[in-house]
């Protein structure tokens, strides 16, 4: 992990929240997993080497406030507010896992506000019958359980260095199960409205994701019209940590900043 | 002093063949329906005795756990409302921050409350942590949605001039009208189970009864809390019928006869921590900064039942035995004499305690054994402790926190 930054403060419609503003290139905004931003940061500065990455911890993660929402459907609308608040004009949208449900949530309202989607290992959608579960349960498991089924490799379970650390873990795991406890980590309306995302779509893979399978990858990119699926090989369910590279270049050749600016 | 006698209602028949969390995962095969007929039947038919015996008595409920059948406390509620004519009857209770409806808990009560004749009272639970796991109830905003089901169930109870609506946070109806009404008006005495001292705050702003639930010496702190934040509010000392305290009693005519029973009883103690790990501390359920301060110190989804101090301030041991648990105000047991003196010494530390919540059944506790502690309790141990909490016994200081 990258040391810890210092976030900016910005004012959404009235309501602060604690960003990153990284690079040069076409807008990008980077939509975090369900874990805060801080096991993105590697991700975010090899994406700012292509693109001007916009990466804000969600409402209620890390150190923004919740401002009273309550699930997936504000965050959407919050990060709409978000592009045309920062001005961002035909953004690259990239979420991963919890991330990329917010994106998806974010597309099916204004698709054509989006330039580009890209959705890696997402959430959000609801695949199988009721007595069945497409996505693995990450709020019944210990925190060791949980680190060993979301990677291939598993790091050591994160320790906060301070009680400042500490806080933010125990915000992002509020906030998560606040918006994603029930009905778990999808919307079962979701996925009746895939239809209306005619922006551009790619879906990232992790080819051996134990939270959502490649299937469930498949299953979502097909409900998405024209949407291009790629598996990232020897990844687990979070690729841009993993494989954060090739998860990087398969962004710059889909949205089309590739090669613009040296590694 | 009320006794309150209580039963978890437990099927401890698969305690040992559940090798496992006694939560969720078991397959209910394991419970031939005869065993479990027989058991509820039985916990019934103790209540009924106690009652008889002039007790009062308690009813809770957990949820898929071999620990409590009592999946319902209403389902007993309603029979003993019936069966039973003497008895105060606690619902403690309800786990409202688990339940999808305060409406039909309001109507289930009042129901309750006119067969009884106006003998019920009810808790206010916020439900362990391990039960968000069934509920699905999001335990993230919890205590929002427990006291917004408050809310709706105190106005169902104190309206009886027709119907109103509730467009809340979290409950919306079109038209709240209680029939029957409760027959308690405008509600019954109300019990609020905790023990930090905002709990314990909160439940004196409101005049409330504050359940300590089996914290052993914490429940000083918490009653102090109570009694000085009530005098505060209210402008008046409060008397010791607003503080309870819940935990294991168990007596027989005999010393070794009632070791042998506390041994039994205290089997819930060792088995009722049988949850799955990660159900402790679903991620809301406590605050931020708690768990923040818990993820510091590595102590993040431990028991929260563990450790804690005796009378004298001593730490309690890991695996304390029997002969410890008096002193840490854990289980009373011994022969009728035995238990006076430690629940009198018991009453004193805490500053006076007007409600003794006891079990009594639990465990791998058997029938007859149950039934001779209940008469043991109502004849030889209740006439001597009655008239401990009808006073402050000790100016009740809140020790530093």
């Amino acid at each position: 992990m990258a040391d810890s930054p210092v976030y900016e403060q910005a004012d959404i419609a009235g309501r602060q929240v604690e960003l990153i503003v990284r690079g040069q290139g076409r807008p990008l905004l980077y939509l975090h997993a369900g874990d805060g931003i801080e096991p993105s940061l590697g991700f975010i500065e090899r994406l700012s080497r292509s693109f001007k990455v916009t990466a804000a911890s969600h409402p209620g993660f890390g150190a923004s406030p919740r401002h009273g929402f309550r699930d997936v459907h504000d965050l959407a609308y919050h990060y709409l507010d978000l592009l045309d608040a920062l001005k961002l004009a035909s953004p690259v949208v990239v979420g991963a896992s919890f991330g990329g449900w917010v994106a998806a949530e974010m597309a099916i309202r204004a698709p054509t506000r989006l330039g580009s989607l890209v959705l890696i290992d997402a959430v959000g959608i609801k695949t199988t019958s009721p007595d069945q579960r497409d996505i693995a349960d990450l709020f019944s498991l210990t925190p060791a359980a949980l680190n060993e089924l979301v990677y291939k490799r598993p790091p050591p379970v994160p320790a906060p260095a301070d009680i400042e650390a500490a806080r933010r873990i125990a915000a992002n795991q509020e906030t998560l199960s606040r918006y994603a406890w029930a009905p778990t980590l999808h919307n079962p309306r979701l996925a009746r409205w895939l239809h209306r995302i005619t922006t551009p779509t790619l879906l990232l893979w992790g080819a051996e994701d134990r939270v959502v399978t490649p299937d469930y990858g498949r299953a979502y990119a097909k409900a998405i019209p024209g949407a291009k699926f790629q598996l990232i090989d020897d990844a687990g369910h979070f690729p841009e940590r993993e494989q954060t590279e090739a998860v990087a270049r398969a962004v710059e050749a889909f949205a089309g900043a590739s090669a613009s600016v040296p590694a | 002093m009320r006794i309150w006698y209580f039963t978890e209602q437990s099927y401890h028949p698969a305690w040992e063949e559940v090798k496992g969390p006694l939560r969720i995962h078991f397959p209910s095969s394991i419970m031939p329906r005869e065993t479990v007929s027989g058991l509820l039947n039985r916990y019934l038919d103790e209540y009924m005795l106690a009652d008889e015996m002039g007790l009062d008595l308690m009813i809770n409920e957990h949820h898929q756990s071999l620990t409590c059948m009592s999946s319902a406390n209403i389902v007993t509620m309603a029979i003993l409302a019936r069966q039973t004519k003497k008895a105060r009857l606690l619902s403690l209770g309800v786990p409202m921050g688990n339940r999808m409806d305060p409406l039909r808990v309001a109507e289930e009560l009042a129901m309750v409350d006119n067969i009884s004749g106006g003998r019920v009272e009810f808790g206010f639970v916020k439900g362990t942590p391990w039960e968000l796991y069934m509920s699905n109830s999001n335990p993230a905003g919890m205590m929002e949605r427990f006291w917004e089901a408050h809310d709706v169930v105190l106005k169902a109870f104190a309206t009886r001039d027709g119907p109103f609506s509730w467009e809340g946070e979290h409950f919306n109806y079109r038209h709240v009208n209680l029939i029957p009404p409760i027959y308690q008006y405008p509600h019954p005495p109300m019990w609020l189970p905790g023990s930090g001292t905002d709990t314990a705050k909160e439940a004196a702003r409101r005049g409330y009864v504050i359940a300590s639930m089996m914290t052993g010496t914490v429940a000083r702190n918490t009653f102090a809390a109570y009694r000085k934040e009530y005098q505060a509010v209210h402008g008046r000392p409060a008397k010791s019928d607003r503080m309870g305290y819940f935990c294991l009693m168990v007596t027989a005519d005999n010393h070794e006869e009632a070791r042998r029973r506390a041994e039994k009883l205290y089997a819930y103690s060792i088995n009722t921590p049988r949850s799955p790990a990660h159900t402790f501390n679903p991620p809301g359920y406590n605050t931020i900064e708690a768990n923040a301060q818990a993820l510091l110190a590595h102590t993040a989804g431990a028991d929260p039942h563990a450790g804690g101090t005796f009378m004298d301030g001593r730490p309690i041991p890991p695996n304390p035995t029997l002969e410890m648990l008096p002193e840490a105000g854990k289980v009373f047991w011994g022969t009728p004499d035995e238990v006076v003196k430690q629940l009198t010494k018991f009453n004193d530390f805490v500053g006076g305690l007007g409600n003794f919540l006891c079990m009594t059944q639990g465990g791998y506790m058997g029938h007859e054994e149950t039934a001779d502690s209940i008469r043991l309790i109502a004849k030889e141990i209740y006439p001597q402790v009655r008239h401990l909490g009808e006073e402050v016994v000790e100016p009740a200081v809140e020790p530093a926190e």
